[in-house]
């Protein structure tokens, strides 16, 4: 029982850091990328190919691997998401679902149908575990993956709060006309939020890879995860997409103790509980975080 | 111009209107006698090119129409052939059986819409992708199914090949014609005005006394009605039931494709775009992973570039839907 808990929690954290970037981008740019999950793999992928044929280690290989995100999401943002925001706030999900679409086919292309992991390429750390008193073993690559997680989103936070970059993002989140207006250039502060979560991406992907495995199509399963704890866990703050990535991770552990074919169920139905309660509950505290200003609201605004 | 100048008309229906609906009767009748002049392979691809249409149909009526961008649809699609088996097991005749199919989908997705409809955007997008998601494993739960192992629909061995080729074949073209049938009546309705208004504006539309709740369910529980049918057919042309293979996103990847190339929220778009998807599957659906990297890259090209599709980008409009104003001179405008 105890042993299931640690699990679910280390789960989580993984979860956690897979769903900071979208969470990230849906509160302060408002936009989902559907490409979220497959960008996750190709960090993934990349991270192998280093691994596998130039022998560098995954955590260096990630090094090298996570500028490259940051640039990929810049150019994502200005040649994707922004030119298909301009046609309505409906087409940036279909142009990214496009660009899954490629990537995730592409991918196959090169890779094939074989499940690839990153564990092979960390020797002994892949079994390595901390011993807890009681008797309780925790891997050492889940805890410092929870705690990755932890500092991604105290550091998003903080920059969101204190930095000038932060300030900008917020401004421009809440209002980029009048964000150009006070001498913000909107349209790089974007880019500079979407570079920033394809970092968190990348920095998922390189999770996922020492966690388990993956082939091309995992990316569509990487996205609903990140999607659930984010919604699950309110737009708020990012420490409340946290909340939302354990709640995913002990529904699906709980289901899983319920039935052989549970695992993705009693996650998929913890996210629906939650949908539901929120968007039924007389409670306008516990509303909050997902109303939407209504026409008076923005009038008076 | 003013508006009270004695000569000015408005009018459904143009010359071009009246050519496209006589064309698209004449289509519907050519297609219809199609077993009298065609092979049973151009039969087979018939069936598929009626689901095609319906799928596009009534994925644009939710994006194009009603504002909704789903991921989700395969939900219907796969909850549709699940139905027909349940139903068909349960003794009710195979063919009866999907038409039976279609109206339960529709009747289930009535108290979804009341949930999912709240969320907006991206967020209604993946939380259908989720729904789809838990649909599938649900039937997968099901001791008839046996998870991935499927079931056929066996009650169809009572029929004989050709007949079974033939009935399909006019279920789908059946299917297709009163599904297209239904959205052009929604459309020219009261209630399709409201649609458009709530597509280009919501909140003006409801300042307006538009209740863009109720004119949303009514789309949604539409476009689950025609791709709950377009999956009870589907299956009983394929006839083995695989889970995989209906709850699968690529069913809603293929009606986003031909929805974009075609034209988003033109009635006539979504039907060309039907048949071009369906002329790129006949030639290059055996170049496989190739095939699929050249339909998404397509469809993010047209998202990105061409948002109003081939359709749009024609700009002509075959069938009676909206108003055109002539003047005594002829000029339209």
């Amino acid at each position: 029982m105890i042993f299931q808990i640690a699990n679910a929690l280390l789960l989580g954290g993984y979860y956690a850091l897979i769903a900071v970037g979208l969470a990230f981008m849906m509160q302060v740019m408002r936009v989902i990328n559907l490409a979220h999950g497959t960008l996750a793999i190709l960090a993934a992928y990349a991270i192998w190919l280093l691994a596998d044929r130039l022998d560098v280690v995954p955590f260096g290989g990630a090094l090298l691997v996570l500028p490259p995100m940051a640039l990929l999401g810049w150019y994502l943002q200005r040649f994707l998401l922004e030119r298909s925001a301009r046609g309505g706030e409906l087409l940036p999900i279909l142009s990214t679902f496009g660009l899954s679409i490629v990537l995730d086919n592409l991918m196959f292309q090169q890779f094939g149908a074989d499940t690839r992991s990153l564990s092979p390429f960390i020797g002994d750390l892949a079994w390595a575990s901390y011993e807890l008193p009681g008797g309780i073993f925790l891997g050492k690559v889940p805890v410092w993956i929870l705690l990755a997680a932890i500092l991604v989103i105290g550091a998003l936070q903080a920059m969101l709060a204190r930095t000038a970059l932060g300030r900008r993002i917020r401004a421009t989140a809440l209002d980029p006309v009048t964000a150009e207006i006070v001498g913000i250039d909107a349209r790089k502060t974007a880019a500079a939020a979407a570079a920033l979560a394809t970092v968190t991406v990348g920095l998922s992907g390189l999770a996922l890879g020492l966690r388990g495995t993956f082939d091309a199509y995992s990316g569509a399963p990487q996205l609903l995860f990140a999607f659930e704890a984010a919604i699950i866990g309110g737009t708020r703050s990012l420490w409340g997409t946290l909340a939302g990535a354990m709640i995913l991770a002990f529904a699906q552990t709980i289901g899983a103790m319920i039935h052989p074919q549970g695992f993705l169920l009693g996650g998929h139905l913890a996210f629906l509980a939650v949908l539901f309660a929120r968007l039924f509950a007389l409670d306008e505290a516990l509303r909050a975080p997902f109303r939407r200003p209504s026409q008076d609201e923005r009038t008076n605004a | 111009m003013t508006a009270s100048a004695p000569d000015m008309r408005v009018d459904r229906s143009t010359k071009a209107t009246r050519i496209g609906l006589w064309a698209m009767l004449a289509v519907a009748l050519l297609l219809a006698v199609a077993p009298w002049y065609a092979g049973a392979g151009v039969i087979n691809r018939l069936t598929a090119l009626c689901v095609y249409v319906l799928l596009a149909a009534m994925w644009n009526a939710l994006a194009g129409y009603g504002g909704l961008v789903s991921i989700g649809q395969q939900m219907f699609f796969g909850l549709g052939a699940y139905a027909t088996i349940r139903l068909s097991e349960a003794g009710v005749d195979p063919f009866v059986a999907v038409a039976l199919a279609g109206l339960a989908v529709a009747l289930l997705s009535w108290p979804v819409s009341l949930v999912m409809l709240r969320l907006r955007g991206g967020e209604f997008a993946i939380g259908m992708w989720v729904l789809a998601s838990v649909s599938h494993l649900l039937v997968n739960l099901d001791p008839l199914i046996q998870g991935e192992t499927g079931r056929s629909l066996v009650a169809l061995n009572a029929y004989d090949t050709e007949t079974r080729r033939l009935m399909v074949f006019w279920m789908a073209l059946l299917a297709m014609l009163l599904v297209l049938g239904l959205l052009a009546a929604l459309l020219r309705s009261r209630l399709g005005l409201a649609i458009q208004a709530i597509r280009d504006n919501e909140e003006a539309a409801g300042s307006l006394g538009v209740d863009a709740f109720r004119t949303k369910q009514v789309i949604f529980v539409l476009s689950a009605f025609g791709i709950g049918l377009a999956g009870a057919i589907w299956l009983a042309s394929a006839t083995s039931f695989q889970p995989k293979t209906y709850f699968s996103v690529q069913w809603t990847a293929y009606m986003i494709f031909m929805v974009l190339v075609g034209g988003i929220g033109r009635f006539e778009g979504a039907i060309l775009g039907a048949c071009l998807f369906f002329l790129i599957e006949t030639w290059f659906a055996a170049t496989g992973v190739w095939y699929l990297i050249g339909l998404g890259a397509t469809a993010m090209v047209f998202s990105l570039y061409l948002p109003k599709g081939a359709w749009g980008a024609i700009g002509l409009r075959l069938l009676p839907f909206g108003y055109s104003v002539t003047q005594g001179n002829g000029d339209r405008t």
